[in-house]
């Protein structure tokens, strides 16, 4: 392996996509993500990475650049957050369907309004439905190892689909912690140059991202969502390889102590690690509690998370995000659903909390422990979902 | 586990300080981990940042509420923010002052572990500006060695480059400096 050095996430994540030599980058700066385009604007700028920098006027059109050079077939990377991702929305869609390789971390950041620069995972639900791959990392580890495998999944000429890594705004973008480099031959070995199905060439003119008129709209929509679902094949073999280069296997649904225990926590980005020690200190008390995380949101691991949570007779699940008027945050919607006609119903539990960064501790996921309890005991009402240390409630 | 919580006002180096702490732990093969609080970075106003460093990985990713040490950049922070709130039954509060041990003691009326130092003098004397980010380190140090002090040296060469060894000679004198009453704390 690499140097193991200390280094901010963001920093990291830019070397990453140095590492991945990729041709173009077209970003616009938006915080929290702004520490890992400055970085890669500097590798460009001196010399360190062979690439085009387009410093576009608005995340707009820093897809639509994506878009373009990617139907090239060139290797490009942007990155984003909250706004940014809600004003590159319509062309987030487009790149999908039109199954250009195109791979992007998003700084996981709250919707405006109220105007907040923090951490949640509104801005991730609001592109759920927008037929990228995305997957979760839990630390800068994570981020760095899934900048590489994003485009050797996004590449592979069996999936060609767009892939998105969230990261937890702040919470990792900003924290100075160590990082494995990998060697230069591993990249190398691990992520091959990028060879097009299709590209757009003057002398081999093909047409890209059509009209779609209503005979064949759904076809092509079947066509999109398909290879989305069969690409978990692919994404499975690429955590194989890269668990045999790093000695680090990642799997759709990481586990943590959670074979035996009667209550599971469900959660997704970075909580993953400090839920972990709120289970080893709930064990302590004798409580039978485990913990499953999510990394792989779309396609999502159906069997993997039954398979998870089959022993459990409660399941806690933590949201960052909010439905409006909906059955709970969007993680427990769909994972109610996911679970719908199970022969063994566990209890749902959901708490929405974290909100625009609200930090929380190991005694608040404690405190949610002991409130789901009471719950599905029972002593209190049964609700769809609650929000997590609201005042004024 | 260690948890230092720092603060400062916006532009000290309050940040660095942390970073150079974690970077420090991480290049010895241990694991750091340092960050600010979060938000948009205001010159001058009173800002905090958190470093944590073990022998095993760091999970735990909040705030740090408790910690077994603080580190204050600015003396005037000592009024203006309850700078020892959540710090651990035998934590020591080590700042930034002119004033004595006793001194300090009364007038806050702690009953923590504290140490001083005079920093403000020291990075006026070495490095002609009042930035005590890199002198608290050596404060920090005496306090406890919880890195090697020869483990700083090339994280603050890298930051600093130029002005890397006045930085290292301000933390040496802090180091020499710095007076620790460790009181009723268990260090």
């Amino acid at each position: 392996m690499g140097n193991r050095i200390g280094l901010e996430v963001s920093l990291s994540a830019a070397e990453a996509v140095k590492m991945a030599n990729v041709d173009c980058i077209a970003a616009y700066p938006i915080t929290p993500q702004t520490h890992i385009v400055e970085h890669l604007s500097e590798l460009v700028n001196d010399g360190h990475l062979d690439a085009e920098f387009i410093p576009v006027e608005s995340e707009h059109s820093a897809m639509s650049v994506c878009a373009g050079v990617s139907a090239a077939g060139a290797r490009v990377f942007t990155c984003t957050s909250s706004q940014g991702l809600a004003l590159m929305n319509e062309i987030v869609h487009i790149v999908a369907s039109m199954r250009l390789p195109i791979v992007t971390i998003l700084a996981n950041r709250s919707l405006s309004g109220p105007l907040s620069i923090w951490n949640d995972h509104t801005d991730v639900m609001s592109i759920r439905d927008c037929g990228w791959i995305q997957v979760f990392a839990n630390n800068g580890q994570e981020v760095f190892d899934h900048v590489l495998f994003g485009f050797k999944v996004a590449e592979n000429e069996n999936v060609m689909l767009p892939l998105m890594i969230h990261i937890d705004g702040f919470i990792l973008t900003h924290v100075i912690e160590p990082v494995e480099f990998w060697e230069k031959d591993q990249v190398e070995k691990y992520l091959p140059v990028f060879k097009p199905v299709h590209s757009l060439h003057p002398d081999k003119p093909v047409t890209m991202g059509a009209f779609g008129m209503p005979f064949i709209f759904s076809e092509a929509k079947v066509a999109q969502d398909e290879p989305l679902i069969q690409s978990k094949s692919v994404i499975t073999a690429a955590w194989k390889e890269l668990g045999d280069i790093t000695g680090r296997y990642y799997k759709p649904v990481e586990t943590y102590r959670n074979d035996d225990a009667e209550t599971l926590f469900i959660t997704q980005g970075s909580y993953g690690d400090t839920v972990s020690l709120v289970v080893d200190e709930l064990r302590e008390e004798g409580k039978s509690v485990g913990l499953v995380m999510d990394r792989l949101w779309r396609p999502f691991p159906f069997n993997e998370f039954r398979d998870a949570v089959k022993n459990a007779d409660n399941l806690i699940i933590i949201d960052r995000a909010i439905s409006y008027g909906g059955q709970g945050g969007p993680l427990a919607i769909e994972l109610r659903s996911v679970m719908y006609g199970e022969k063994n119903q566990p209890a749902i539990t959901n708490f929405i909390c974290g909100l625009a960064g609200r930090d929380m501790t190991i005694k608040d996921f404690k405190n949610i422990y002991q409130r789901a309890m009471e719950k599905v005991k029972g002593i209190t009402l049964e609700e769809d979902y609650e929000y997590y240390g609201v005042r004024g409630k | 586990m260690l948890e230092i919580r720092l603060h400062g006002r916006g532009g000290q180096g309050a940040v660095t300080s942390a970073e150079l702490l974690a970077v420090a732990a991480i290049n010895e093969g241990n694991y750091g981990q340092a960050f600010p609080s979060f938000g948009p970075e205001r010159r001058g106003a009173p800002v905090v940042a958190f470093c944590r460093i073990d022998d095993k990985p760091i999970k735990i990713r909040s705030n740090i509420n408790e910690p077994d040490f603080v580190l204050v950049l600015d003396p005037s922070i000592l009024r203006l923010v309850n700078v020892t709130e959540g710090l651990k039954e035998n934590g020591i509060l080590i700042t930034n002052t002119k004033y004595s041990v006793s001194e300090i003691r009364d007038e806050l009326g702690l009953k923590c572990g504290l140490a001083v130092v005079n920093a403000s003098r020291i990075a006026m004397e070495e490095l002609g500006v009042p930035v005590t980010n890199t002198t608290m380190l050596g404060a920090l140090l005496k306090v406890k060695a919880i890195i090697n002090p020869d483990s700083l040296a090339e994280p603050l060469r890298e930051r600093f480059s130029r002005i890397a060894e006045r930085n290292i000679k301000a933390l040496k004198r802090a180091f020499e400096e710095t007076v620790v009453d460790y009181h009723s704390s268990g260090v």
